[in-house]
């Protein structure tokens, strides 16, 4: 007989006594300890004219702390650990892979920065990596064929003093000026054990990672846990924009708020931007790029957030084709959606496909989507780590209907942003009755 | 609890025992060489299937021809069309992937351990029965001549293709596997039949099966997927890339791509080194993580950390099995352009022997190359793809339990040694793709002779 394979992610949490939530999941396949520490701070928790401290901060976290005052790299880099770490809208993440004889030295390291990180941080540090920023803004944004569009979305979908109006990386004006004491600021409000979450996963024994995590750990003063912030942003029309940028060719963006993470219809959207655009089966990648092939691409997504998602659907066009005929076919698609869901057949695909994805994610110990990041996401998003097989079941649970539903009430024709971007100097090439708009 | 020690780091412990799963060689009887390896961490199987002949092989004039080659396995086999293939795909969770390279094309699917006999099957019937279609062919060949019109756009698309050329030359690594417009307008249906005819065939391939199975199954589903594919009688492709290249030298110093109003200067500065099979493998990977080849090597703590022109600046080597490129890559700020090539030529002067590698860089180049060894096998699917790689360069199967060793033996003298035989100045050559009319000037200033201007080549 064929059993159906295990699909869980187990694990055991405490929470010391200065608030930090420890996480352990064991795993020896491989003498590899995953350290994963979330802070439940993004770049949502700025404010406008503040725009990309979470990020520039994160930075900051690799310059060193009062008791090793030098780069976090060297030491843990000469033990074998692999590490970064990453920011957005809602938290910032920062990970190390060390061999478990490095452990120790992980977790030092570590909590040093949690607990005494302000003592080394000085003006020309902080300067430093100012500059280390803008270029990655440079590189990564304004130097990139449509790396502004995500701006301008941003900025459409949402009003000016909405956290998720900007994007993560912030302005470059705001960047320029930013000074060191804000960063100190900064530090006492988000950077304590209370508004943190630490998962050690691994080739480790449990009762003795909970003992590492309290000695390590168990010194840091708690601090108090910031207010949960609202989302209160919604779309009454439709609104349509045109951006110029160094490209070729011209693409569309049409971009929903759609439910926050976790929340209902979220797996459901998820499964939307399958049906829609992934692979050939999928109903807009057959009709734009395969038989008709006015597209060369179309991808679409549930971008899950804390606080309210977008959903994105992004085609462009192929050389000679118009965004017009391209939009045209991507609303009859989505009617289509709405009015009849998927067939069984396009239901059973995806379910088949989410269950081994989410077997695929087991893989890893470590690392960005590793399980020592999926448990802190879910801890600090949901509450609880143990929410993996709750997880999956979101999506065995979902129904023709259900998606169906959730086209008819998250894609709507009339409350959205079209955004077309367009070779330079090329206007007639947009989705007609747009506004230009700049971003920098 | 007692109170953690913070005047000093806790000390690493003693190394973690590594052993490399074992790896069983079968052949079948078609000729196909097949590897076997047991992973037990989820239930899942990865099919690597490597085929001699990347875009190395493509005929001169007829660039980007393996890559098309292997983009037309899920584009419809036997039965099947393209969107049967993809559905057949999806309803098996797959993840299938190709690779091509400059001598081999690798493809991959991995797949639930309960689809294993589905996804052998498909997999071999993709790959060595494809349609061949030509209204599939057409399409597929417009989507990458779209595709590399958009690349022109693209910085460091444009600077990979432009360095390639200026190091090769005429050379058949002297292009990205997607190719060239001429090179792509160029291909017919039948020449894409005929590669396939050529290249795909049983005693040119290796099958690497990895996954939570025991040797005797994972072979019978080798042996399912793969046991019929016949060997062609129209005999094996020549392999364009050429052995006696030792001697390829760049034609320019200094050669600048302009880019209009561009922020940043993307860079590329190297030349031709090494093999990957070069008895001094072992002291360039230890020079290349000195140098560049990790955050802190010091290209990154110089441009990055020190001065704060860039996101951050590597170096590697590109490897082949012929003579492959190294190169240092970075985007600097278009302001800091001409001080970040000054800073950069510097740091690969002083690795050869004005600055040897201290004790300190040697034993944190060291320690972070062997201690993160073993996490570098963690999934089947880098396991599968660590022995494709012995398939690829003829490397003995003890590898990677040699590893380590060697590069704790490295000293030095001997990475010294290796820059300075791998490393020649004269050859050394420097791309970059940014503004011109900022960038000239300072440039100058460099003694590396006038930048000559070139326009991006695809």
């Amino acid at each position: 007989m064929m059993s159906s394979p295990t699909l869980d992610l187990p694990s055991t949490k405490r929470t010391l006594a200065n608030g930090l939530d420890v996480i352990v999941h064991e795993d020896r396949h491989v003498p590899i300890v995953a350290v994963n520490v979330w802070y439940h701070v993004g770049s949502k928790n700025e404010r406008p004219g503040r725009t990309g401290f979470a990020h520039l901060f994160e930075h900051l976290m690799f310059e060193g702390s009062q008791h090793y005052n030098a780069g976090y790299f060297p030491p843990l880099q000469q033990a074998g650990a692999l590490l970064n770490g990453s920011t957005n809208a809602d938290r910032t993440n920062y990970w190390e892979v060390v061999p478990t004889s490095a452990l120790d030295r992980a977790l030092w390291m570590e909590s040093d920065r949690m607990g005494f990180l302000l003592p080394a941080l000085t003006r020309e540090r902080f300067e430093t990596q100012r500059d280390v920023v803008l270029n990655e803004r440079r590189q990564t944004y304004e130097n990139r064929p449509y790396g502004m569009a995500m701006m301008a979305l941003s900025a459409a979908l949402y009003p000016p003093d909405h956290p998720y109006s900007w994007m993560t990386i912030g302005s470059a004006e705001d960047i320029r000026a930013m000074q060191l004491e804000d960063v100190q600021e900064f530090f006492r409000t988000f950077y304590h054990p209370s508004n943190a979450s630490l998962v050690l996963a691994g080739d480790v024994d449990t009762a003795r990672a909970f003992d590492l995590a309290e000695a390590y750990f168990g010194e840091i003063p708690p601090g108090v846990r910031p207010q949960p912030l609202s989302n209160g942003a919604r779309l009454s029309t439709e609104t349509r924009l045109v951006l110029e940028d160094r490209v070729e060719l011209p693409r569309i963006y049409l971009a929903w708020h759609s439910p926050a993470m976790f929340a209902a219809d979220d797996a459901e959207m998820d499964l939307l931007g399958d049906l829609l655009a992934n692979g050939k089966t999928s109903r807009l990648y057959n009709t734009l790029v395969y038989e008709l092939r006015i597209a060369l691409d179309v991808s679409a997504y549930q971008s899950s957030r804390e606080i309210g998602s977008f959903f994105l659907l992004v085609a462009t066009a192929a050389p000679g084709r118009t965004l017009t005929e391209i939009a045209a076919r991507i609303d009859e698609e989505l009617s289509r959606a709405a009015d009849e869901g998927p067939s069984a057949d396009e239901m059973d695909r995806a379910i088949a496909q989410a269950e081994a994805h989410f077997m695929y994610r087991l893989q890893t110990v470590g690392g960005f989507g590793g399980k020592s990041d999926q448990l802190n996401a879910y801890n600090v998003l949901r509450g609880t780590p143990d929410f993996f097989s709750a997880d999956l079941e979101r999506y065995r649970a979902a129904t023709r209907g259900s998606l169906q539903a959730a086209a008819r009430k998250h894609l709507s024709l009339d409350r959205r942003v079209v955004l077309s971007v367009i070779p330079r100097g090329q206007h007639a090439l947009a989705i007609e009755g747009s506004t230009a708009v700049s971003v920098s | 609890m007692t109170r953690i020690d913070r005047s000093h780091l806790p000390e690493v412990g003693p190394d973690p025992a590594f052993t490399f799963p074992e790896i069983v060689r079968h052949t079948l009887g078609n000729g196909l060489r097949v590897c076997t390896i047991e992973h037990r961490n989820v239930p899942v199987v990865t099919f690597s299937l490597q085929v001699d002949g990347g875009s190395g092989s493509d005929p001169e004039g007829f660039e980007g021809l393996a890559a098309v080659v292997a983009d037309m396995a899920d584009e419809g086999t036997g039965s099947l069309s393209p969107i049967d293939v993809s559905d057949a795909l999806a309803r098996i969770g797959a993840d299938y992937d190709v690779d091509v390279g400059g001598d081999a094309t690798d493809f991959s699917l991995t797949t639930l351990t309960r689809f294993a006999s589905r996804g052998a099957s498909l997999l071999a019937s993709m790959v060595t029965r494809p349609s061949l279609l030509e209204r599939e062919f057409t399409r597929i060949r417009q989507m990458r001549l779209d595709r590399l019109r958009q690349l022109k756009d693209v910085a460091s698309a444009v600077a990979e293709q432009t360095f390639l050329r200026m190091l090769y030359g005429t050379h058949p690594y002297a292009h990205l596997a997607i190719g060239t417009d001429a090179g792509l307008r160029r291909l017919t249906p039948d020449d894409v039949a005929s590669f396939h005819a050529r290249a795909f065939q049983p005693s040119r391939a290796t099958l690497i099966v990895c996954g939570a199975m025991g040797h005797d199954e994972l072979l019978r589903e080798a042996e399912t997927g793969f046991g019929d594919w016949a060997p062609s009688l129209r005999g094996v492709a020549a392999q364009r890339a050429a052995s006696d290249d030792e001697r390829l030298e760049p034609a320019a110093k200094l050669v600048v791509v302009h880019r209009e109003a561009a922020p940043q200067s993307e860079l590329r500065i190297g030349q031709l080194s090494a093999r990957r099979v070069a008895p001094e493998y072992p002291a360039l990977v230890v020079m290349n993580a000195v140098l560049g080849g990790q955050f802190v090597s010091r290209v990154n703590l110089k441009l990055r950390e020190e001065k704060g022109f860039t996101y951050g600046a590597r170096t590697s080597f590109d490897w082949r099995r012929g003579i492959s490129p190294y190169s240092l890559h970075a985007s600097v700020h278009t302001a800091s352009t001409a001080e970040a090539i000054a800073d950069s030529l510097a740091e690969f002067a002083g690795v050869r022997g004005l600055r040897p590698p201290t004790q300190e860089e040697m034993t944190l180049a060291k320690a972070s190359l062997t201690r993160g060894y073993p996490r570098g096998f963690e999934t089947a699917q880098q396991v599968a793809r660590s022995v494709s790689m012995l398939s690829l360069y003829g490397l003995p199967d003890t590898y990677f339990e040699e590893f380590v060793p060697k590069i704790h033996a490295v000293t030095s003298a001997d990475v010294v040694d290796a820059a300075a035989r791998y490393l020649d100045p004269a050859r050394l050559t420097t791309l970059v793709v940014g503004d011109y009319s900022v960038i000239a000037e300072p440039l100058r200033t460099l003694n590396l002779g006038e930048p000559e201007l070139r326009q991006a080549e695809f």
